[in-house]
C-alpha cells in the first residue's frame, strides 16, 4: 500500500513494541530513586518520544484522579494505549520487577541480622530519615492549603480519624471524601 | 498459611482501591492491618520495612511486596503485589477508555479538587504514624527532624538524606 500515511499511521510506526515498553519501564524502575515521576516524563516525552508533553500531562491528570500510585497507573495506561493488555502487563511488570528484587534482597538482610546491634542502629537511623522524608512530603502537600478553611477542616478530621483514633480507612474515606467534595464545590461556587 | 494469604489478598485489594492520592495515603491503614490487627510484625519492624522500601529504587509502593515477603515468603510477594497493583490497574484500564468522555465534565474537576484536602490530611496522618513508630529515642528524633528540614528547605537528593540518616544511626548514639 502506497497510500499517504495518515496521522494514525505515523503514530503506529513510532509506537513502542511490547519489548520496548518493558525495557523502558524496567530502566525507569531501576534508576528512579525517591520519586519516579520526573524521570518518567523525561523517559516517555523527551528521550523516547512515546508521548507529547500535552499527552503526558493529560494522562497524569487521569492517573492522579484514580486510586493507586501515579507512575504505576501511568505504566498501565501507556502500555494499554500502545499495545493493549500485553503492553500493560509488560509496562507494569517492567516497572516493578527490579525494585521488587532489590527490596526483597534488602529484606532478607534485615530479617537475618535484625538483632545485631550494628544493623539495628543502621536501620534505626534509616527509618528515622525515612520518617523525615515523609514529614517533608506532608509539609509540601499541605502547604498550598494553608489559607483554605475547608482544607484545614478536612485535614484535621483526617489526622484525628487516622493518626489519633486509628479508625479504619474505608469508613473514614467514605465520610470525609464526599464531605470534602461537597464543601469544596460550594466554596468554588 | 493459606488463611494468611487470603487475609493479605483482602487487605491489599482494599488498599489498592482506596489509595487516592498515591501510596503514602494508605500507610497508616497498612500498618494498622499488619501490626495492630494481624500482629504479623511489630510497629518498629513495619517502619524498618518502610524505610528499606524508601531506600530502594522504583515507585514508592515497594513496601507492599516487602510486607508480603516478610509475612509469607515468595507467595506473599505474589499475593500482595497482585492484590495491590491489580485492582487499581483494572480501574485505570477502564477509566482510560472513558477519560475522553469525562475529563472535561464539571463533576470531574469538583471530585478532584475535593480529594486534595483528603489526600493532604492522609499524608500528614502517615507522617505522624510512621514518625511515632520510628523515633523511640531523642537521637532518632533529631535525625528525622534534620532530614525533614533539609529536604523541605533545600534540593538535597532524598537518597543522600537517607544515607546520612543511616550513617548517623550506625554510630548508635542515643539508641538502645
Amino acid at each position: 500500500m502506497d497510500a499517504v500515511p495518515t496521522a494514525d499511521h505515523t503514530i503506529k510506526q513510532g509506537a513502542p513494541s511490547v519489548a520496548d515498553l518493558f525495557m523502558g519501564f524496567f530502566i525507569l524502575g531501576l534508576t528512579g530513586f525517591g520519586g519516579v515521576l520526573p524521570l518518567a516524563r523525561r523517559m516517555m516525552v523527551e528521550k523516547r518520544g512515546w508521548l507529547t508533553g500535552a499527552e503526558f500531562t493529560d494522562l497524569l491528570g487521569l492517573c492522579q484522579f484514580l486510586p493507586g500510585g501515579n507512575v504505576i497507573n501511568m505504566s498501565v495506561a501507556v502500555g494499554l494505549k500502545f499495545r493493549g493488555i500485553p503492553g500493560a502487563f509488560a509496562a507494569i511488570l517492567g516497572l516493578i520487577a527490579a525494585p521488587t528484587a532489590v527490596v526483597i534482597a534488602l529484606g532478607v538482610v534485615y530479617d537475618r541480622y535484625e538483632n545485631e546491634p550494628v544493623v539495628r542502629h543502621l536501620f534505626g537511623g534509616l527509618a528515622a530519615a525515612a520518617a523525615g522524608l515523609l514529614i517533608s512530603m506532608a509539609i509540601k502537600v499541605a502547604w498550598p492549603l494553608r489559607r483554605d478553611v475547608v482544607g484545614w477542616l478536612i485535614g484535621v478530621l483526617c489526622v484525628l480519624a487516622i493518626a489519633v483514633f486509628r479508625l479504619p480507612l474505608l469508613p473514614t474515606l467514605l465520610t470525609l471524601a464526599p464531605l470534602s467534595i461537597l464543601l469544596k464545590s460550594r466554596q468554588a461556587s | 498459611m493459606s488463611g494468611t494469604l487470603v487475609a493479605l489478598a483482602l487487605i491489599f485489594t482494599q488498599l489498592s482501591l482506596l489509595a487516592f492520592g498515591g501510596g503514602n495515603t494508605i500507610l497508616p491503614e497498612m500498618q494498622r492491618q499488619v501490626v495492630d490487627i494481624h500482629h504479623w510484625m511489630t510497629a518498629r519492624e513495619f517502619t524498618a520495612l518502610f524505610a528499606l522500601a524508601q531506600a530502594a529504587p522504583g515507585p514508592n509502593m515497594m513496601v507492599v511486596p516487602l510486607v508480603g515477603w516478610h509475612v509469607a515468603g515468595f507467595s506473599g510477594v505474589l499475593v500482595t503485589s497482585l492484590a495491590k497493583f491489580g485492582p487499581s490497574s483494572l480501574v485505570t484500564g477502564i477509566a482510560l477508555r472513558l477519560w475522553e468522555r469525562f475529563k472535561d465534565r464539571p463533576w470531574r474537576r469538583k471530585v478532584q479538587a475535593g480529594l486534595v484536602p483528603v489526600t493532604a490530611g492522609l499524608v500528614i496522618a502517615s507522617a505522624i504514624v510512621i514518625t511515632h513508630a520510628s523515633v523511640p529515642s531523642w537521637s532518632l528524633a533529631l535525625i528525622a527532624a534534620g532530614v525533614a528540614i533539609a529536604t523541605t528547605t533545600t534540593r538535597i537528593h532524598p537518597l543522600l538524606a537517607l544515607a546520612a540518616g543511616a550513617v548517623l544511626g550506625l554510630t548508635g548514639i542515643g539508641q538502645p
